[in-house]
């Protein structure tokens, strides 16, 4: 009992930072139709950015904070410079253009900074407290979920409250009909895909400090879990997304501490097909496909 | 008097086949002009070249004096001219509310949307529910309702009675006249149903592959019996 305590804690721990990160995708989806598989190498550009202004100054929090203003420039960046050009007429044009930028990232981050791992500090200890005699949760765990919990409240008062946020929806859901209404669409485009970067480089600063350390490819296994959040919320739903990392977090936290870490990714690639196969528009999607 | 909004020449398609071709027309402020024609004569056509959405080939396009090749779509509302397209172009998954309130977001101050929903009052009744929960003429109130709701000086209405009941179309009709009246609003209709539109029209223009082929007052269109065998069909 103790054990399915402290491994749901864990799970839970997790699952915020795919929350987080599905969270990023379905801004994407929703604004631009796109899933952006170059997330993950977006997030690790920005986590090195951050990295180096740790190192220069000891400070985590200006790494932090360069971290996520980083993302959300190179997010504006990658769809000003890149994602504009690209011929939406079919899905998979994007999905090549996103797998090319994950390339080129990762790349350049290899020549820069070498392909191996860098120790990355946490802010707070990841070492437990102990609830009656149960390891369950370390400061560390506590500030993930109030980052997580602080983003989806500010995204939520962004969408539901503002006016920019009934901009951005109005844009994503029907651009011609929202620039006659004098709604510059794209720079709403923009402005969702500069947002969702620096959501996703926060999901990513998160999870470097309970991984391995900083690597170009640190964020793979992240993207895998995060997508399959994403998709397990239906892609258009943002509680689908957050609901759909906690379960992920919760099944790998399961898996790895019952079958053992090495099973854990293949967890997620299974739970992702049998989504696939079972229920394609996800738990949460309530309307079909838009066909106009 | 002076045309508020002045059309020469317009030349406008997709890609290599233009569908207008050297289109001249005016309206003026305080003036509704109904655009008939058969299907494809290429009356949407027009509307979405006078709005920006397509980009005319040649010809020009003067609002009150201002060129308008060159003004981008979003920009246009903001110089009073406002484009309800066809098929209504509500938000379906945006509330009434939110849909008024898109329609004047640029406004400062943000007007309230009391004005509108005191104009379509089943509106205000409906105002927390999304888009694709209205009827067909609730949506198209919507429509309408949003355009006002930039005050604009030239409205651009394309098919309002399209799958309404008569009743409906009616009153849509007769809130553009009172509108007309009242504010001095011009509106450019775009209309197939003939009756309707030359009802409250002042002016009318038939459009016939994508040419002017007659341009006249309301009452002579209506009266000519040729013109409406040959290219209204009634």
């Amino acid at each position: 009992m103790d054990r399915f305590l402290y491994l749901t804690f864990d799970g839970l721990s997790r699952g915020a930072i795919y929350a987080a990160f599905a969270l990023a995708l379905v801004l994407i989806w929703r604004a631009a139709r796109i899933v952006n598989f170059a997330q993950g190498a977006m997030a690790v550009a920005a986590a090195y950015a951050g990295y180096s202004v740790t190192n220069a100054t000891g400070s985590y929090w200006l790494g932090f904070i360069t971290a996520v203003a980083g993302g959300l420039l190179l997010g504006a960046a990658v769809e000003r410079v890149v994602m504009r050009f690209v011929d939406h007429s079919s899905p998979l044009n994007g999905v090549v253009v996103a797998l090319g930028l994950v390339l080129i990232i990762q790349g350049v981050l290899g020549m820069i900074y070498g392909n191996e791992f860098r120790p990355a500090q946490a802010p707070f200890s990841r070492d437990a407290f102990q609830i009656g005699g149960v390891a369950l949760l370390s400061r560390y765990d506590l500030f993930v979920f109030a980052a997580v919990g602080t983003v989806v409240a500010l995204l939520t008062l962004l969408f539901t409250r503002t006016p920019t946020g009934l901009r951005m929806r109005a844009a994503a859901f029907a651009p011609d009909v929202s620039r006659l209404l004098g709604v510059p669409v794209g720079g709403m485009l923009t402005l969702g895909w500069a947002l969702a970067a620096a959501v996703g480089s926060l999901a990513g600063m998160l999870v470097v400090p309970t991984e391995l350390g900083l690597h170009p490819n640190a964020m793979d296994l992240l993207f895998i879990s995060a997508f399959t959040a994403a998709v397990l919320g239906g892609l258009d739903s943002p509680v689908g997304a957050v609901v759909g990392g906690l379960v992920v977090g919760l099944l790998l936290a399961y898996v790895s501490g019952y079958l053992g870490a090495t099973v854990a990714p293949m967890a997620v690639l299974i739970l992702l097909v049998v989504v696939l196969l079972g229920r394609p528009d996800g738990l949460f999607s309530k309307a079909k496909a838009r066909t106009a | 008097m002076s045309a508020l909004l002045e059309v020469e020449g317009l030349t406008a398609g997709y890609g290599a086949a233009a569908v207008l071709h050297d289109v001249s027309l005016s309206v003026r402020t305080k003036q509704i002009v109904a655009v008939l024609g058969a299907n494809g004569a290429g009356k949407t056509t027009l509307l979405r070249a006078l709005s920006g959405l397509l980009p005319a080939e040649r010809g020009r396009v003067v609002f009150d004096g201002l060129d308008l090749r060159g003004v981008k779509v979003e920009r246009m509302v903001r110089h009073g001219i406002a484009h309800v397209p066809e098929g209504r172009g509500v938000v379906t998954e945006l509330t009434v509310d939110e849909n008024l309130r898109l329609g004047s977001l640029w406004r400062k101050p943000r007007p309230s949307n009391d004005g509108i929903y005191e104009l379509f009052p089943a509106l205000a009744r409906r105002r927390d529910h999304l888009g694709h929960q209205l009827s067909g003429g609730e949506r198209q109130m919507l429509a309408i309702g949003r355009a006002l709701a930039a005050e604009p000086r030239l409205l651009l209405l394309d098919e309002p009675s399209l799958g309404l009941a008569p009743k409906i179309t009616a009153q849509i009709m007769a809130l553009l006249r009172d509108l007309r009246d009242r504010t001095g609003l011009a509106v450019l209709l775009v209309e197939q149903n003939v009756r309707s539109a030359l009802s409250v029209a002042d002016e009318g223009l038939v459009l016939s592959l994508g040419r002017v082929v007659s341009r006249n007052d309301a009452a002579t269109l209506a009266g000519d019996a040729d013109l409406r065998h040959a290219y209204l069909g009634f």
